[in-house]
């Protein structure tokens, strides 16, 4: 048989692009479906082309490796092997008989839909930013820190003049220290957690000295531009009538009380606020993927436990580009092998497969440091909005799950509305969890983004004609 | 000299072109999405809620939120972080759902 084994990967950030590179290096015809105009997802997040960048890598890190991403991705779309997608914005992945659909609508209008017909299919969907909610959190000038830098990074703007960068994780110092070089004013970093936890788990920081000096680089630079960092403090409330105008800030107790009488207000006009990451899962879920927690489960190949489907990066547990790399490397070589009838070889991954061991454990003791801090549920006022989409406050959640019984997401959800608004439950989803004192969960979403009645109308075959996928 | 974005990466744009924003003219540079354009101008909000009416702009700047939702030449519930600017764009203020107008 000539005709070449089809892969369809989705997402062109490190995980999908790497794995393209390594599947089609290897015989397998790609095709790389990408919601964004450019290739390189979040993490290498490219200025638009008209803005004439001529030194981008000054907004990014590990440059070097996205050239060699960006290069050998123009190579292969150029001999063929690769084709390209931008703008499709895919919404469900069928199983077919013998093959994949890959659902995509065409952006930014998205009112039209093709499919893409595969053999196999990579998920490398990566994450979104988790938010937990504060008093004033829905004022104009509150973003995503994660929002933050991607707007800097592809349309080089910045939120505002005068920035505080809140939360808890890793992303907070680069975001800190790219609006400071873009030119905002940051008035403070403000993390929850205290890093003296991470001497708790020397053994595993020891071997990752990369990472240590990672850290050390941020900080450097966060001194250089004036950063005052504040650890173990939390943004308490942002304060304005129209727009952001301040926020409160407050000094944090071992036990997540605020310190009485350690308020401060920091006059800004933007905050970048996160709480860590979230996966994108919901292709996964409609295809019947087995979950693990709120991670694609995935086997030592990369492969989810539906046959033809493999996940990478983010999707399978939050833990940063160099682990979506690793990841997107040995699924791209499982690919190829399994797709060829072949047995992979351990050995041609082995490097890959060290690597991604060493960061997954890393990213775990980041994922027990970086937590919320206790108690930011008591912090939450009722009249503060949880679902920003619908505009459910506390207090309706609150009522639903002290008086109306409700013991999970779903009964809150079916009795406030809060998650039933245009992002799905996306943004409120661990902010309704932890209010509602039950454990985050996946919520199952048939389709992953909002899809024009007309274009289900359209397809005969398509999942409207699937109850099963309903 | 000041630091900006554009310093930062030696940015030599393609020539600026007009948009219109509630009947005010705005400067965009070629390839900057709606909300990148209206973050230029100093605007960050440009919807209002459904329900009690606030103001509302991006917020998690890559399409998952659609909290900055407005409307494009006519079209309402067009996510500004992701819609690119071309020159001559009609965008307005959206109120509730945008179907109203």
């Amino acid at each position: 048989m000539s005709e070449r084994p089809r892969l369809a990967v989705i997402g062109a950030g490190p995980a999908g692009l790497v794995a393209a590179l390594a599947a089609a290096a290897r015989g397998v015809s790609v095709t790389l479906v990408d919601a964004a105009p450019e290739a390189g997802g979040q993490f290498y997040r490219q200025p638009a082309a008209g803005l004439g960048a001529r030194r981008p890598s000054a907004l990014h890190h590990q440059w070097r490796t996205w050239e060699r991403l960006r290069d050998g991705l123009a190579a292969h779309v150029r001999a063929g092997r690769i084709t390209h997608l931008t703008e499709h914005h895919v919404w469900c992945v069928e199983r077919e008989a013998a093959s994949f659909a890959v659902h995509a609508l065409l952006g930014p209008e998205q009112e039209e839909s093709v499919a893409v017909r595969a053999d196999a299919v990579l998920l490398a969907t990566g994450g979104y930013e988790k938010v937990l909610p504060f008093p004033g959190w829905t004022l104009p000038g509150v973003v995503t820190a994660g929002g933050a830098q991607a707007m800097l990074k592809s349309g080089l703007v910045l939120p505002g003049r005068t920035a505080v960068v809140a939360g808890t994780g890793p992303l907070l110092m680069p975001v800190a220290v790219g609006l400071a070089a873009a030119g905002a004013k940051v008035a403070a970093l403000v993390e929850s957690a205290d890093p003296r936890a991470f001497a708790r788990h020397a053994r595993v920081l020891a071997a990752h000295p990369d990472k240590l000096a990672e850290g050390a680089r941020y900080a450097a630079e966060l001194a250089r531009y004036g950063v005052r960092v504040h650890v173990r403090h939390t943004v308490v409330a942002a304060h304005g009538s129209d727009r952001l105008e301040a926020v409160t800030v407050a000094a944090l107790d071992t036990d997540g009380r605020v310190r009485e009488g350690s308020e401060w207000r920091v006059p800004c006009d933007s905050l970048a606020v996160g709480h860590g990451m979230l996966p994108h899962t919901d292709l996964a879920e409609t295809l019947g993927c087995r979950l693990d927690g709120v991670n694609v489960a995935v086997d030592d190949e990369q492969r989810t436990d539906v046959p033809g489907v493999w996940a990478a990066g983010e999707a399978t547990g939050i833990g940063g580009a160099a682990l979506s790399l690793a990841e997107g490397r040995i699924a791209g070589l499982s690919i190829a092998a399994r797709l060829d009838s072949r047995v992979p070889e351990r050995s041609s991954y082995a490097v890959a497969a060290k690597a991604r061991g060493g960061l997954r454990e890393f990213f775990a003791v980041v994922d027990k440091v970086c937590t919320p801090p206790d108690r930011w549920v008591e912090r939450v006022g009722d009249d503060t909005l949880v679902c920003r989409c619908e505009e459910v406050p506390a207090a309706a959640i609150r009522e639903a799950v002290d008086e109306l019984g409700a013991g999970d997401v779903r009964t809150v959800k079916l009795l406030t509305r809060a998650g039933m608004g245009w992002c799905q439950g996306r943004m409120c989803a661990p902010a309704v969890a932890g209010l509602a004192g039950c454990p985050p969960t996946a919520s199952r979403r048939p389709f992953a983004r909002p899809v024009p009645l007309g274009v289900l109308a359209r397809e005969p075959d398509g999942p409207a004609s699937r109850p099963d996928l309903l | 000299m000041p630091r900006t974005p554009l310093r930062l990466v030696r940015a030599r744009p393609e020539p600026s072109f007009t948009v219109t924003f509630d009947d005010r003219e705005l400067a965009v540079l070629p390839g900057q999405t709606i909300a990148a354009a209206l973050w230029s101008a100093g605007v960050v909000s440009w919807r209002t809620t459904r329900g009690s009416g606030e103001p509302r702009g991006v917020f998690c700047g890559i399409g998952v939120c659609f909290d900055c939702l407005l409307t494009v030449n006519g079209r309402p519930n067009q996510r500004a972080c992701l819609v690119r600017a071309e020159p001559g764009d009609v965008i307005r203020t959206q109120e509730g759902t945008g179907h109203h107008e």
